[in-house]
């Protein structure tokens, strides 16, 4: 149970990092909408169309980092099944 | 001599009506008008759209610079990619959406004006009105005007375009924004484009 819940931890992490790294490793916040540009052909203008994008930042990463942490220290407490 | 004046006034008469000044209406329809804010602090880069644009312009291509109207935002079409941030810049204690649902510019001056063609820059002087808060402020802009071009905009329709865009920054310390706090993330200065269309049907 404890070298369980510690390779949950790990994979939790990990993959974590590997999401954020895989999705443009976003430094800011976590969003849920990006900009798309377009124009008007006829005018000229540059419009902004909000798209719905889950795109995780550091905010993300942190998440996941306490979820493992309190996997980690939950293991700690747990007994170990094999002897 | 009584038909020289008479030419002289039906001609009058025909310049007038060319050039007679036209309302144009800024809600439009395709969605593409918006107004553009950053804030860049020291930890923190803020940027945003807002889609919600509406107002009317009174604009006479003959004198551009007696231009008047009135831009407004709806308060709640501000859109930041992230969602709490998002829910806390829409609250009570920055912009209080629910209680101020409209931002506004509304022009009273033009100054510096330059036309080239179907192109206009000046400086225009006027009310901003945000969060409840009006001041005076003077920002530059650029006026085109497209006669004829809405039908190519949009169906069915006739008519010509006026399309302003302007680039200025405001100090949200003015408008009672959480004056002095946090500006190391939330910049005091808001840098604004406005990039706008309206419509004057025929």
């Amino acid at each position: 149970m404890r070298k369980t819940l510690r390779i949950i931890a790990v994979v939790l992490m990990v993959g974590a990092v590997i999401f954020w790294a895989t999705t443009g490793a976003n430094q800011g916040w976590t969003k849920t909408r990006v900009p798309q540009k377009v124009v008007d052909e006829v005018t000229g203008l540059e419009g902004v169309h909000w798209q719905d994008k889950f795109v995780p930042g550091v905010d993300f990463l942190a998440m996941a980092a306490l979820g493992a942490g309190i996997l980690g220290v939950i293991s700690l407490f747990v007994r170990n099944n094999s002897k | 001599m009584k038909t020289k004046l008479v030419i002289l006034a039906l001609v009058t008469l025909a310049g007038m009506a060319f050039a007679a000044p036209q309302t144009f209406d800024f809600k439009d329809p395709k969605g593409i008008n918006n107004a553009g804010f950053k804030l860049d602090a020291p930890l923190e880069s803020i940027n945003g759209s807002a889609s919600g644009i509406s107002g009317s312009v009174v604009f006479d291509p003959s004198n551009p610079g007696a231009t008047q109207g009135k831009i407004v935002v709806a308060t709640s079409s501000l859109i930041v990619p992230n969602p709490m941030q998002r829910q806390h810049m829409l609250g009570d204690k920055w912009l209080d959406a629910a209680k101020f649902p409209e931002i506004s510019f509304t022009a009273a001056t033009f100054k510096n004006v330059q036309t080239t063609g179907d192109t206009t820059t000046a400086d225009v002087t006027g009310r901003f009105t945000l969060k409840g808060v009006s001041k005076e402020i003077t920002v530059p802009v650029k006026l085109t005007y497209l006669k004829d071009k809405l039908g190519q905009r949009v169906p069915n329709q006739q008519g010509d375009l006026l399309v302003i865009r302007s680039n200025f920054t405001i100090k949200r310390g003015d408008f009672n924004i959480m004056p002095g706090q946090f500006e190391d993330k939330v910049s005091d200065t808001i840098e604004i484009t406005l990039s706008i269309a309206g419509a004057s049907p025929k």
